[in-house]
């Protein structure tokens, strides 16, 4: 904790202290621009200045994740102290005076900037950060008109080996945001400052590529980046060529989470459902067929739950070595971060795909055979809220139909980007609705987009196949594994089945959801101890799930999780459909195509297998 | 620096070996804080340089992402990731050092070498780097040789300096 005394030049001497009045309740008092105002031991004085809601800039800061003082942007005036301080790292002082508005403060930050804009080897014009730009925006903010020190630039290096990111080191203003979310968050650690000085760059170890080293590619270092250093590949050029191309059915996917944070490039507030909008936009901009991934993701229920019943009864009833507990395999990230970290873990992987690859898959095959055309004449498109799911489409598995699944894959930011490419007018459009046949989806399907959705989409499913009532929650949600907390149990009792899962009769399913892979990683420790016993877990790679995903609009905190967490759940509850065996284009697709779960042709469509990656 | 020398990193003990030596160290390491500069340091004295088995071995031993142990030893001049000669030559170029012309004694052993900072000469006797102040700046313009400190050190008498070591090698290899 912070001493009294002297720091920063701060002397506490000089200040009249609450402690020394009567009634010291523990809370410092402090004034921020004549305001006064009285928080908790411990905060700092930015976030105190944010309680008042003055805005005090910032670059490195990241709330709840890094708090370093790198950047000094945040540099703020404070009575009886020498020097500016970083008011993200300084806590407060019982009697502190802080101007956050002088003549000095403001000189000192356009100076910080200047300066980071003389190494700055942008290019705002052609920058994909173009009017996204946290440093663009500050240096307007700022009135900065002139940069008044000439000098050397950051080196170029660019980095496009992985399918998913590029870096451009010449961007980098060195905040390190992407290494402490990589590093703490994640638990990857791909990402470090390297050398030294002026020749400092972020990246992986020495002078590697991202694809040479353990990666997951995730993306979470392009959310947090404040600049164009590291961003998603973007994919727009080719969508736009498939679709001008007359030979080829084009046709696209929506995760469900592209819905609750899509209108956040057109302005909207985070967790503004634009289900309807998104349609008209991806028909406007010439799509063939507008579709759902909630359809496959219902699709995955149906595999992904029998899979798990049918390991259960292999343990339970034909006594057999079976991999539990089963995890949940829809996230590209989290299965590269086992490939990489924990090979051992790779059967209790869930064989089957990913709700993307199961639609890519289906698509060429079922749709494409309903039209009369070949695989390679259907051209899919995913829009995804995620930077793996295009290595995940890249893998080269993926070719169940004979040809690459999934074509494209582009992110919510870059879907943002193309609508107004195209000269859509996001916020008239009227609303539409998907297509069919591989577009009707449950509210089950919505939750894939939230920590703890699978595990209560799977939940709905599974526990009405196997006692023939629904589940026992109020409106169906499983309260204990919704919401942010890094990992969640629950304990689900079987108190009787029906006939064909009677070694269920009086069983509890034990399941744990964790989301951010330093929480994956938690929960892994957590079973290899034998502190944890499970049957099921559900790991998504990013925080809050992939309404936080790598590919979404910026800025994501817990608030904006949480909002779109909630609109997700109310596009599930506002579904007449809550469960993804009820949907008849699933039931259809049963009776048409696949045969049953597990059966033949899922198998060559539906599952997949995994590769060692080693570190 | 180099807390202890054992022995050079010469073709008669296999890198297993030095491997094996290295787990030893982790693991009387891996509880300990700060453990990864002092592991480094280690590590150097039992390869003689830094290899990549031996970073990814400490990286997985003490838990570190092995970007976390490259930046480490891509900050500090006195990692180096490139097998050296027999003898390390550090010219200190700290401000003490560099007043009394440091600069000065620098060239002239690159002259005398034929080679840059950070390079090894062809023969493999010598390598050279670049130092920031052993903390003798009384005793300014310094270089290190091996563990060895040389004070006052005048542009001109580099190459007799040198000589020493050189002649060092060739007694010891008629006396073998």
């Amino acid at each position: 904790m912070w001493p009294r005394g002297k720091r920063n030049g701060v002397c506490a001497a000089t200040i009249e202290t609450s402690a020394e009045r009567k009634g010291w309740n523990g809370m410092p008092q402090l004034t921020i621009d004549g305001m006064s105002v009285q928080v908790p031991e411990g905060t700092t004085i930015l976030e105190a200045v944010r309680q008042i809601g003055v805005r005090v800039p910032t670059l490195c800061y990241l709330k709840d994740i890094q708090a370093i003082g790198a950047c000094r942007v945040c540099l703020v005036e404070v009575q009886g102290s020498r020097v500016l301080v970083a008011s993200c790292v300084t806590p407060v002082l019982d009697g502190m005076k802080v101007f956050t508005n002088t003549a000095r403060v403001r000189e000192a930050r356009r100076t910080v900037v200047e300066l980071l804009l003389s190494e700055h080897n942008g290019d705002c014009q052609t920058c994909n950060r173009n009017d996204d730009c946290e440093l663009q925006a500050l240096a307007r903010e700022l009135g900065i008109s002139d940069i008044t020190y000439p000098g050397e630039k950051s080196a170029r290096v660019v980095d496009a080996s992985t399918p998913a990111l590029m870096r451009d080191s010449a961007k980098c203003i060195k905040c390190r945001r992407c290494v402490t979310v990589c590093g703490q968050v994640q638990g990857v650690g791909a990402l470090f400052p390297q050398y030294r000085g002026f020749e400092s760059v972020i990246g992986p170890a020495f002078t590697n590529e991202l694809a040479e080293v353990v990666c997951v590619q995730c993306g979470q270092c392009a959310a947090v980046c404040p600049v164009g250093a590291i961003s998603e590949k973007d994919q727009i050029s080719e969508a736009w060529a498939a679709l001008d191309d007359p030979s080829k059915h084009v046709i696209v996917q929506t995760a469900p989470a592209i819905r609750a944070a899509l209108g956040e490039c057109f302005g909207y507030p985070p967790g503004t459902l634009v289900t309807g909008k998104m349609v008209s936009a991806l028909r406007r901009l010439g799509f063939d067929g507008v579709f759902d991934t909630n359809f496959t993701a219902d699709l995955t229920i149906i595999e992904e739950g029998t899979e798990l019943l049918m390991r259960l009864k292999a343990a339970l009833v034909e006594k057999k070595e079976v991999a539990l507990p089963q995890f949940t395999s829809c996230s590209p990230g989290w299965i590269k971060f086992v490939e990489h970290f924990y090979p051992e873990l790779l059967p209790n992987i869930s064989t089957c795909k990913s709700p993307q690859q199961m639609f890519g898959a289906v698509a060429k095959t079922y749709y494409a055979k309903m039209l009369n055309k070949e695989p390679k004449d259907i051209f899919v498109v995913s829009v995804m809220p995620c930077t793996a799911k295009k290595f995940e489409a890249q893998r080269p598995e993926m070719h169940s139909s004979g040809v690459r699944d999934v074509d494209v894959v582009l992110t919510t930011r870059e879907l943002g980007r193309m609508i107004k490419q195209s000269g859509i007018d996001f916020v008239s459009l009227p609303d539409d609705k998907m297509d069919s046949p591989i577009g009707m989806s449950s509210g089950a399907a919505d939750i894939f987009a939230n920590t703890g959705g699978v595990m209560e989409a799977a939940l709905r499913t599974a526990y009405e196949i196997v006692t023939g009532t629904p589940l026992p929650f109020e409106n169906l949600h499983v309260a204990p594994i919704s919401g942010l907390e890094g990992v969640k149990e629950a304990s689900i009792e079987i108190p009787r089945a029906v006939p064909e899962w009677s070694f269920l009769d009086g069983a509890t399913l034990k399941v744990a959801v964790a989301h951010g892979l330093g929480n994956a990683r938690k929960v892994i420790e957590r079973i290899k101890s034998g502190e944890g016993s499970y049957h099921f877990v559900e790991i998504m790679t990013c925080p809050g799930g992939c309404i936080g995903g790598g590919g979404q609009p910026r800025m994501t905190d817990n608030e904006v999780r949480m909002a779109r967490i909630r609109a997700i759940y109310k596009e599930d509850e506002g579904k007449k459909l809550r469960k993804s065996h009820e949907n008849p284009e699933i039931v259809q697709i049963y009776e048409q195509f696949l045969g049953k779960p597990l059966g033949h042709l899922s198998h060559k469509l539906l599952h997949t297998q995994y590769v060692e990656r080693g570190l | 620096m180099a807390p202890e020398k054992l022995g050079c990193a010469c073709e008669e003990v296999s890198e297993q070996e030095l491997l094996a030596r290295l787990d030893e160290v982790i693991q009387e390491y891996r509880e300990k804080p700060g453990a990864l500069i002092p592991v480094l340091q280690i590590a150097q004295g039992i390869f003689g340089y830094l290899p990549e088995s031996a970073l990814k071995r400490i990286s997985r031993g003490l838990n570190k992402s092995y970007s976390e142990v490259a930046g480490v030893v891509g900050f500090y001049s006195f990692f180096s990731t490139v097998p050296r000669g027999k003898h390390l030559i550090r010219t200190c170029l700290g401000t003490a050092c560099y007043v009394r012309g440091g600069k000065r004694v620098l060239d002239s052993i690159k002259r005398d070498l034929g080679i840059d900072v950070g390079e090894t000469t062809p023969d493999k006797m010598f390598s050279l780097e670049v130092a920031r102040c052993f903390g003798a700046c009384g005793l300014a313009p310094t270089i290190t040789i091996d563990n060895e400190v040389h004070q006052r050190v005048k542009p001109l008498k580099v190459h007799e300096l040198l000589d020493e070591y050189r002649n060092q090698g060739a007694v010891a290899e008629k006396g073998a």
